[in-house]
């Protein structure tokens, strides 16, 4: 895009040349290759930006989502980061704490009032926002809730465990289905942590000890972990739910298509369900006795520690900061917007609107996944533990395994920063 | 001799150059690397100088301790058991986590076996790093004898002047033009447990006497079927040498043969097999060192699951030093992986040298 605008401006004669090469080439990394109408809407807010005034000219590389990191840490030890980094949410406080990124520079009140999952802070700075955030909710049938006699839940009286079991069983006895619920267990990576860690929480433990840090003994291998994993595991022997080796093509159109009676999934697979099944309730967490949480934080904008021009870079961060950008993200590709106002603005999160209630629940249920360099590694151990379990391995010793797993990687990279 | 290499041969060594250059720079010096980071705690990224500490990374992989379980016993001293009949332990959980027991902290059960009313139990510091030795092993002898003898067996079919023989050693040869990794979604699909190519074909073929299979779900299956898929896809490869092989066996030898009278097995014995000596000692060599480096399948196809049953080194190093950062414990695993092929070779060289 650079090469192309030179070519014009060389075409163009000297006078106009002069006044676009006055404007400082940002260059920007984005995460979404290959999805059309998220690369419109990115466009139009960087060719908006370059059109507004005069002194920066952002230029936009797009890489597909499942390189995305590992680009972004090759061009990091390259020397060679883009000003502008998109950065996942969990995944921000390892990069801060890398070197790659630096706070961001913009007005405390242009990120007022928005969802917290939706701002990154490490180290007591802002690195990163996030123009939208996601949300995970249980799909399900209001006419099976009604055949059932199942209560529905609220975000104020979501269910218990023994109501959430209760409408599994009722789900199986009523013989419709293939399988009660899906869990989503075909989508390895980032899912599991980001999906199935609240689980975790809402039963009292957690990947990582929050309050320092440093240390995973007795969070994820405590007797509330313990608890945990053995129900998760029944859910995978009792046939609740289809294991590891689940078709994706199943996971993302199993729901839709019957055969399965509950779904956990995200608000952005809620536009093709809505026009799939006419009477889809999204569902909030059950709580498992330590409060119902779903997971925060997705995509967000910072600036990378390498960058000569962090004022361009934080300029146009602030402008892409807009209710109507947000909107558009919304609109565009289902996400929920970071600010009630935006949301006010969009089809589906508006009042009334149809994912209205994905925005109470990234309000209401949502804790960010552990805000430390080391949740990376943590993440995966985590991944590879909630697998092992799911085919039938022992859940203390997977769980001690992976305490030890994440405890020796913290203690390689000497605490993360966290005093210990 | 070396008056030769290098001054009569300037323009070969300019020919040899390029990929000189390219190995040295790729290859070589990777591999310094991986030996000098493999006794570092070099991290993928991060802010942190990187240090020296030896064969700490070595000694995390390849630690192993036996720790004898003595039976649960009730206050009488008779040996509990649980419902099966089976006799109870302690977990091993309360000796490897125990603060008694400071050099077993962060072991993990390998295997177990029985002797007397003990269990002798080992523990290894990186379980999935064992099961991850074993299963490459097991790759290793399961596929390199099938498929050189499949290949061999599909060489000696296609060796022959027929109509439309060409046809055939394409077909044969196609699955390895394709990307393995294409090739292993594809099999994905086959081996599906709800509705594979491979659940439904063997279901009709028993007239629905088959239950459906989740293939790579079962850690039973899981390698299995990755063994059988690489070794259809890389089968053409190794025809194509052997066929060359048995190419440069000279006719006469057969008229010869056919004149003494031999039949058919005394011709494969005396004549075939003895010209193909060399090219099965390639054939050897080339099939171990791929099996070796299993990779592809794998990421594609398990990840190492269901329960480690998949795991394989190459994965490991990968996994480790991208997935979790830490480059020094793949370039540990990557090390060991190379002593492990080294030696191999050399064996084999030495079992098959000339007599």
């Amino acid at each position: 895009m650079a090469r192309k605008t030179l070519l014009i401006t060389t075409a163009l004669g000297l006078g106009w040349a002069a006044s676009a090469q006055a404007q400082t080439e940002i260059g920007m990394w984005y995460h979404g290759a290959g999805n059309e109408v998220e690369s419109r809407i990115i466009n139009q807010i960087v060719d908006d930006f370059n059109a507004s005034q005069s002194d920066w000219m952002v230029t936009l590389e797009s890489f597909p989502q499942n390189s995305y990191n590992d680009s972004v840490v090759a061009g990091a030890l390259a020397g060679n980061l883009p000003c502008i980094l998109d950065v996942d949410g969990p995944v921000m406080p390892n990069w801060a704490w890398s070197g790659y990124m630096q706070p961001l520079a913009i007005d405390a009140s242009l990120i007022e009032g928005y969802l917290p999952g939706t701002l990154g802070y490490w180290d007591g700075a802002l690195y990163s926002v996030g123009l939208w955030d996601a949300a995970v909710a249980l799909y399900a049938r209001q006419s099976d809730l009604d055949a059932w006699g199942l209560r529905t839940p609220t975000l104020a009286e979501p269910w218990t465990q023994e109501e959430f079991m209760a409408a599994l069983d009722a789900a199986r006895a009523d013989g419709r289905y293939e399988f009660a619920l899906d869990l989503g267990m075909a989508w390895t990576g980032e899912w599991y942590p980001y999906a199935f860690s609240p689980f975790l929480q809402s039963f009292g433990g957690d990947i990582i000890d929050r309050e320092t840090y440093t240390s995973a003994e007795g969070v994820l291998n405590g007797d509330a972990a313990l608890a945990f994993g053995e129900w998760w595991q029944m859910l995978f022997a009792e046939g609740y739910a289809p294991g590891t080796s689940q078709d994706p093509a199943d996971r993302d159109s199993g729901f839709n298509e019957g055969k399965y009676a509950f779904a956990w999934n995200g608000n952005w697979a809620a536009v093709p369900t809505l026009a799939a099944v006419e009477d889809v309730v999204f569902l909030p967490a059950p709580d498992f006795g330590n409060g119902p949480t779903i997971g925060a934080g997705s995509w967000q904008f910072g600036v990378s520690a390498t960058c000569e021009t962090p004022e361009g870079a934080n300029a146009f961060i602030a402008h892409a900061l807009q209710d109507q950008y947000l909107a558009a993200f919304s609109d565009g590709i289902g996400l929920i917007p970071s600010t009630p106002a935006a949301a006010a603005m969009t089809e589906n999160y508006a009042e009334g609107g149809p994912l209205e209630v994905f925005f109470g629940l990234s309000a209401e249920q949502a804790l960010v996944r552990p805000v430390t360099p080391g949740y990376v590694v943590a993440a995966q151990v985590f991944e590879q533990a909630l697998a092992n379990i799911a085919n039938g391995a022992d859940v203390a010793d997977e769980l001690d395994a992976a305490v030890d797993a994440i405890e020796a990687d913290i203690e390689r990279n000497q605490g993360y920063g966290h005093d210990g | 001799m070396a008056s030769r290499l290098t001054v009569s041969n300037r323009a070969g060594w300019g020919f040899a150059l390029p990929g000189f250059g390219l190995i040295a720079v790729f290859i070589v010096l990777p591999f310094f690397f991986a030996f000098y980071f493999s006794l570092t705690n070099q991290r993928l990224i991060s802010p942190n100088p990187t240090e020296y500490v030896g064969l700490d990374n070595y000694r995390s992989l390849l630690g192993l301790a036996v720790i004898t379980l003595e039976p649960e016993r009730d206050d009488a001293g008779a040996i509990l058991r649980d419902a099966d009949g089976a006799v109870e332990y302690p977990r091993v959980r309360t000796i490897t986590r125990s603060d008694a027991f400071p050099q077993y902290r962060g072991m993990r059960e390998w295997f177990r076996w029985q002797s007397g009313d003990n269990a002798r139990v080992v523990i290894a510091s990186d379980v999935v790093f064992m099961k991850a030795l074993v299963n490459t092993f097991l790759f290793v002898l399961v596929v390199a004898p099938v498929q050189a003898g499949l290949a061999l067996g599909l060489a000696l079919l296609i060796n022959q002047r027929l109509r439309g023989i060409n046809v055939f050693r394409t077909i044969y040869f196609m699955p390895v033009v394709v990307s393995i990794v294409v090739v292993s979604l594809l099999w994905r699909f086959i081996y599906d447990g709800n509705d594979g190519l491979l659940n439904n074909l063997l279901s009709a073929l028993t007239f629905g006497a088959f239950q459906g299979r989740d293939w790579l779900g079962d850690p039973s299956t899981a390698l299995g079927s990755i063994m059988a898929m690489s070794i259809w896809q890389a089968v053409g490869f190794h025809m194509v040498i052997w066929l060359s092989g048995l190419q440069t066996i000279s006719p006469t030898l057969y008229e010869a043969a056919e004149i003494e009278g031999a039949n058919r097995w005394q011709t494969f014995r005396y004549v075939t097999w003895p010209g193909l000596r060399n090219t099965a000692i390639l054939i050897l060599i080339v099939i171990t060192m791929q099996c070796f480096a299993l990779f592809a399948q794998i990421d594609v196809m398990t990840n190492g699951g269901p329960l480690d049953s998949t795991q394989t080194l190459v994965f490991q190093a990968v996994e480790r030093g991208y997935g979790r950062q830490d480059i020094s414990g793949g370039s540990a695993i990557s090390v060991i992986l190379f002593l492990i092929v080294l030696s191999i070779s050399l064996i084999q060289r030495w079992l098959t040298r000339e007599r």
